[in-house]
C-alpha cells in the first residue's frame, strides 16, 4: 500500500506572528519550521511501514506552499519518507481553507493512496479542518485527531477522544485521518537521513500538472474573505512574580488568595 | 434563501451545551437576516419529544434524520441534502469535534466558505460576517463569504438562552448514506477512562499539565486541593490524560469539559488555545510554569514563574496552616 503524508511549513513558534498590512494575509517571513503536528503523521506512517501488519511500498510527502516550503518536505523525507510533492503556484495564493484542500485532493488524486495522514491542526492557522475538506473532495471518509491507529488489511481502527469520551471507530481505506501528538514520539532524524533528504526524489506540481480549476483557488476563486483586522477586548496584565525565594513567593501567593477571600 | 441551519449534537438522550448555544445563536442571527434557524438531529429512535425541545432555544422547525451517532459522514450526507433543497445560505455549529469535521466536510461538498473557532457573528448589509481570534488571540479577524457560509464556533462562544416560544415542529427525513459515510463505523462512543471526578461542581480547581513530569506529580496537585478542602477538586489538560497520567473525568478544554470556578491553580500547565477554552471563564486565574514565555501568563491574573516542585508543598502547607 501506498501512504501519503500532508505536511506544512509554518512559522517557527517562537517567531512573533503577524498580519503583514498591505495583504491583509499572515506575514510568513522569518523562521519555518515543519508543523509540529505533522512530525506525528509522518511517524505514524513509519510504525505501520515497520510494523509488519500490512506492506508499505511507499510513503510520499505532499504539501501546497511557496518555494520555501521544500524545507518542510525535506524535514519530513528525513524523518522516513521515501519521496516528496510540491505543488507550487502563484496562482495558490490567498486560498482559503476550501480551496487549499480542494488543490491538495487534486494532487493526492494523481497518487491515489491508500493512507492520507496528517496532523490535526496547524502551527499558524485553520484548526481540524483540512483533513476533512481534502476527505470530502476525494469521496473518502475522515476522522481527525486519532490518538491510536491499528491496521489489518483495508480496515483501521482509530481511537479518538471526542466530545463525550474516547471513540473507537472502524474505517474503511481508502481514507483521510489526521492524528493528534498524543499518537506517538516522534523519531529524531538521523544525521545522515538529514544529509541524504535532499537527494531523496522530489517533484514540483503545477496547478495545470495537477488539474486544478484555477477559479477555484487563489484569493479569488476562495469563497471566505478575511479582513478588518482589530485587537480583541484588552484584558488587563495579571501580576507576574518570579520565584527567588520559595518562602517569599509562597506567602504572597497567599496574600493575593486572602485579597481575594479565596482561603475563607 | 436566508434561513440558517443549525446541527445539533447529542448523547444519551441530551444535547450538548455548545450545540444549544449554535441554536440559540442561529436563531439570533436569522431573525436579523428575515429568516428561520432549523436545526438538524442525526441519530437512532430520536423522540420527537426531544428533537422538538430545540424549539426552545429558538428553532422553527427540527429535521431528524434516522443514522448511526457520533460520525461526521451520516450529518454530512443530511445538511448536503437540505442545502440542495436550495432555502438555507448558512450553517452554524457549537465548537466540538463533530463540528470541525462536519463543518469542514460540508463546506466542500456545497461549496461554501468556512471559518472555525468563531467567537462572534454580527450581520453587515444583510449577510452574515464572522469574527475569529488569530495570531494566538492577539487580533481577530473578520470572515465574510461570497456565497454560502459555515459557521464553526470556539467552545463556549455562543449563549445558551431559551428565547424560542416551546417545541418546534419535527419533520422526520431520511438519508441515503454516501459510500464514505459507509466507510466509517462507531465500535463503541464515549467510553470513560479512569475514575470518576466531579470538576464541574467545584468552586477551586488545582489542574495539572505537562510540566508536572510525570503521573506521580498530580500528588503535588491532590494534596493542595486536599489542603483546600472540600469545595476543591483536581483537573487535568489533555496532553496529560492521553498520556494516562489522570482519569479523562478531569479534562478541561476543547475535548473535554468547560469550567468556571471561582479559582483555577494551573500547575505546569502552558496554556494552548484548546485548554483556554475550557476555563478562561474562570474567575481568578493563578498558574505556576517555569517557563516565563508560557502563553497562559497572559490570561493569568497570577503567574508564578518558577518550579511547581519547589512551590507546590510549600504552598499546599501554607494553606493547610490558613484553614487551620
Amino acid at each position: 500500500m501506498k501512504i501519503a503524508v500532508l505536511v506544512k511549513e509554518v512559522p517557527d513558534a517562537a517567531v512573533q506572528k503577524r498580519i503583514d498590512p498591505s495583504s491583509g494575509r499572515l506575514d510568513r517571513s522569518g523562521e519555518k519550521n515543519l508543523n509540529p503536528y505533522d512530525t506525528h503523521a509522518i511517524e505514524a506512517a513509519m510504525q505501520i511501514k515497520e510494523g509488519g501488519a500490512v506492506e508499505v511500498d511507499e510513503i510520499v510527502a505532499v504539501t501546497m506552499g511557496p518555494e520555501s516550503a521544500v524545507r518542510a518536505l525535506h524535514k519530513a523525507v528525513s524523518l522516513g519518507a521515501d519521496r516528496s510533492v510540491h505543488l507550487s503556484d502563484a496562482a495558490l495564493a490567498g486560498s482559503d481553507v476550501a480551496a487549499t484542500g480542494y488543490a491538495l485532493a487534486q494532487v493526492l488524486k494523481r497518487e491515489s493512496p491508500d493512507l492520507v495522514l496528517l496532523g490535526q491542526q496547524s502551527d499558524d492557522g485553520e484548526c481540524y479542518t483540512i483533513g476533512a475538506v481534502v476527505a470530502e473532495y476525494l469521496g473518502q471518509p475522515s476522522l481527525t485527531q486519532v490518538i491510536k491507529l491499528d491496521i489489518a488489511g483495508t480496515e483501521l481502527t482509530c481511537e479518538r477522544q471526542a466530545e463525550y469520551g474516547y471513540d473507537t471507530v472502524k474505517v474503511t481505506l481508502p481514507a483521510v485521518i489526521s492524528v493528534g501528538d498524543a499518537i506517538n514520539e516522534p523519531r529524531y532524524p538521523s544525521l545522515k537521513a538529514i544529509m541524504g533528504a535532499k537527494k531523496k526524489p522530489l517533484e514540483t506540481v503545477s496547478v495545470g500538472d495537477a488539474e486544478i480549476d484555477a477559479s477555484k483557488v487563489g484569493a479569488d476563486g476562495s469563497n471566505v474573505k478575511c479582513g478588518d483586522f482589530k485587537a480583541p477586548p484588552s484584558k488587563s496584565a495579571g501580576t507576574i512574580i518570579e520565584d527567588d525565594d520559595t518562602d517569599d513567593t509562597v506567602a504572597k501567593i497567599v496574600a493575593w488568595l486572602d485579597e481575594r477571600k479565596l482561603l475563607a | 434563501m436566508s434561513n440558517i441551519l443549525v446541527y445539533a449534537l447529542h448523547y444519551e438522550g441530551a444535547f450538548n451545551k455548545n450545540s444549544l448555544g449554535a441554536v440559540a445563536e442561529a436563531s439570533r442571527l436569522a431573525g436579523e437576516l428575515g429568516g428561520e434557524a432549523h436545526a438538524v438531529v442525526v441519530g437512532e429512535g430520536i423522540s420527537d419529544e426531544l428533537a422538538g425541545a430545540l424549539g426552545k432555544y429558538g428553532a422553527k422547525k427540527v429535521y431528524k434524520a434516522e443514522g448511526p451517532e457520533g460520525l461526521a459522514g451520516p450529518v454530512i450526507d443530511t445538511l448536503g441534502k437540505l442545502f440542495d433543497g436550495g432555502d438555507y445560505e448558512y450553517a452554524v455549529f457549537g465548537g466540538g469535534l463533530l463540528g470541525f469535521e462536519i463543518g469542514a466536510g460540508l463546506a466542500a461538498r456545497i461549496d461554501a466558505g468556512v471559518t472555525m473557532e468563531v467567537t462572534g457573528v454580527n450581520v453587515v448589509d444583510g449577510k452574515l460576517a464572522a469574527e475569529r481570534p488569530i495570531l494566538g488571540d492577539s487580533s481577530i479577524s473578520t470572515s465574510r463569504y461570497k456565497g454560502k457560509g459555515i459557521i464553526i464556533a470556539r467552545l463556549n462562544a455562543f449563549e445558551v438562552k431559551e428565547t424560542g416560544d416551546g417545541d418546534a415542529p419535527v419533520e422526520a427525513i431520511t438519508t441515503e448514506l454516501s459510500t464514505q459515510a459507509q466507510q466509517a463505523n462507531i465500535v463503541t462512543r464515549g467510553e470513560q477512562r479512569g475514575a470518576d471526578v466531579d470538576i464541574e461542581g467545584a468552586s477551586i480547581l488545582v489542574a495539572g499539565g505537562r510540566g508536572l513530569g510525570k503521573a506521580e506529580g498530580f500528588e503535588l496537585c491532590d494534596d493542595l486541593a486536599k489542603a483546600f478542602g472540600n469545595n476543591a477538586a483536581v483537573a487535568a489538560t489533555r496532553a496529560v490524560v492521553d498520556a494516562g497520567w489522570y482519569p479523562y473525568a478531569a479534562q478541561i478544554g476543547q475535548t473535554g469539559k468547560t469550567v468556571a470556578p471561582k479559582l483555577y491553580l494551573a500547575a505546569g500547565i502552558s496554556g494552548a488555545i484548546q485548554h483556554k477554552v475550557g476555563m478562561q471563564a474562570s474567575e481568578n486565574i493563578v498558574a505556576i510554569n517555569k517557563d516565563a514565555n508560557a502563553p497562559i501568563f497572559e490570561f493569568s491574573d497570577l503567574g508564578i514563574v518558577g518550579d511547581l516542585n519547589k512551590i507546590l508543598p510549600k504552598l499546599t502547607e501554607a494553606v493547610k496552616a490558613r484553614k487551620g
